[in-house]
């Protein structure tokens, strides 16, 4: 999935669960993103954050770290259980996922994954639905190749706000960037609130994880400042 | 211990290969404690202590009641550590927990089976009047090492309680009010302080103050509360691996320079409470 850069977003103003927003409904093409719903003729907020608007659309924004499963997301999960001819893997949602011995690349009947209890995954939300278990794919399945989904290997899962990860996906914040410039790592961002990361050494997969976790509230200056202190 | 809160393979094999190399997931030191806050106030006896990211509010609160028939001359202390679905996933209410019991337990017996406070100094009038203490501990939020951050915010609440003054003459029993006489303090014999090491693979690796990762794959732990006269008042190992003589000794000369290091920080919130009720 192309990740571009999103277009001009503005901050409207804070809103909290229940306020009413005055958006001219009558304006056609407005479309309500998460966090508002339209009653009759009012629209009101079911979140607490701030009201973002980019062109046409508005939605709220804010710190939530509750994963809800939406179809073509990318996760990070992890093998909870083993079911019949699926694993039950954890991604931080209401309801344990479902991913199907056959959801990899060239699986057949014959041919297993070989996952066990306690691995992480980076997956594919293939179903999501309120009133079903979601499923996962380790696969595109425009060409059917595995493309990094699958098992990943060793490193350490630092669990973050929704809002953080996506922020990571688009670089609309320059961590991975200015971090990139003194150490080598890898990371693998889930859209769950869950990112995994990998490095050369412990010591620097720690590094790694403390300064994502500390720069999921610091601006673009700060991070510069924070990777210019550090020490590697 | 809820499903999400489980760590993968990958983060558990990590964290002990980093303990095998000296290294601890968030840079800390074998033996160090995490960053220590402890604020007191506004009102007395009141404590809020930050070990980290585990959070720990404690609140002393007393009332005038009856002693017990078997202990007339003495006053009552009483501790409650209910532990909530507030920091803790997948608590079921009602029922208490393994870990809530194991908190419970060792506070009681660092701090009122060790008569911590003296409850004698509680009586007012022999078989029908003492002062009853209650320590409520909430804890807002566990990061891992509950017990010694509740004991901390329980003893340093203690030390900055003051309770009504109370004038008995003869028969007459007046408790003044706060506002016409200067509350009293309560009289602490002993300050208690816990340390919890946690032990992994064969008990040759150990932390100190595990934080919730590193809880959540230890294969044992222990707990060692001294006081200010450098005595052990509590030495836990409940379960867990067995553990060599010399690691206990070990550990209970670290335990002993670490609860100094507490203690500083105990009297220097007290010193800062005092002074900002000074302005």
């Amino acid at each position: 999935m192309k990740h571009s850069k999103p277009t001009e977003r503005t901050k409207v103003k804070v809103v909290l669960p229940g306020d009413t927003v005055s958006l001219d409904v009558t304006t056609p093409g407005i479309i309500l993103g998460p966090g508002l719903i339209q009653a009759g003729d009012s629209i009101s907020c079911t979140k607490a954050g701030f009201l973002v608007r980019s062109g046409p659309t508005y939605w709220v924004e804010n710190d939530q770290k509750r994963y809800i499963p939406e179809t073509s997301e990318h996760v990070v999960g992890r093998i909870s259980g083993k079911g019949g001819e699926f694993y039950r893997v954890d991604i931080g949602s209401a309801h344990q996922a479902i991913l199907p011995f056959l959801a990899f690349e060239n699986a057949t009947k014959k041919n297993r994954p070989n996952l066990n209890i306690g691995d992480l995954i980076y997956a594919r939300v293939a179903l999501a639905n309120k009133d079903m278990d979601p499923e996962l794919q380790c696969y595109n399945p425009t060409n059917n190749k595995a493309e990094g989904f699958g098992k990943l290997e060793g490193g350490m899962v630092l669990k973050c706000s929704l809002r953080y990860c996506q922020r990571l996906l688009t670089q609309e914040t320059d961590i991975c960037k200015l971090l990139g410039q003194v150490l080598q790592f890898e990371v693998s961002i889930g859209m769950n609130g869950r990112v995994w990361l990998s490095s050369d050494t412990i010591k620097h997969i720690s590094l790694v994880y403390n300064v994502l976790k500390q720069a999921e509230a610091l601006n673009n200056s700060e991070c510069k400042a924070l990777v210019n202190n550090l020490v590697v | 211990m809820v499903k999400e809160l489980e760590l993968s393979t990958n983060e558990k094999e990590l964290i002990i290969s980093g303990l095998k190399e000296g290294i601890r997931l968030d840079g800390r030191g074998i033996d160090d404690f995490r960053s220590l806050k402890i604020t007191l106030g506004p009102e007395y006896g009141r404590s809020e202590v930050k070990l980290g990211d585990t959070k720990v509010l404690a609140k002393v609160s007393c009332e005038v009641a009856r002693p017990y028939p078997d202990r007339p001359n003495e006053g009552i202390l009483t501790l409650n550590t209910e532990l909530s679905p507030m920091a803790f996933a997948g608590l079921e209410p009602g029922r208490p927990s393994e870990e809530e019991v194991l908190v419970s337990r060792i506070l009681e017996k660092a701090i009122k089976i060790n008569r911590a406070v003296d409850v004698e100094g509680l009586c007012i009038v022999a078989n029908e009047l003492a002062w009853s203490i209650h320590v409520d501990v909430h804890f807002l939020d566990n990061d891992g090492n509950i017990i010694d951050a509740a004991c901390i915010a329980a003893i340093s609440a203690l030390s900055h309680f003051r309770r009504p003054d109370v004038t008995v003459i003869g028969e007459d029993v007046t408790i003044h009010p706060v506002d016409q006489r200067n509350p009293v303090p309560l009289s602490i014999h002993h300050t208690p302080i816990c340390v919890t090491f946690a032990f992994f693979e064969n008990g040759d690796l150990w932390v100190v103050d595990p934080s919730l990762k590193e809880e959540q794959i230890r294969r044992g732990d222990m707990i060692i509360a001294i006081n200010n006269h450098k005595e052990i008042c509590v030495l836990s190992k409940a379960g867990g691996l067995p553990l060599e003589m010399h690691t206990i000794i070990q550990c209970s000369k670290l335990a002993a320079s670490k609860v100094d290091w507490v203690r500083e920080k105990i009297q220097d919130a007290i010193a800062n409470a005092a002074e900002v009720e000074k302005r």
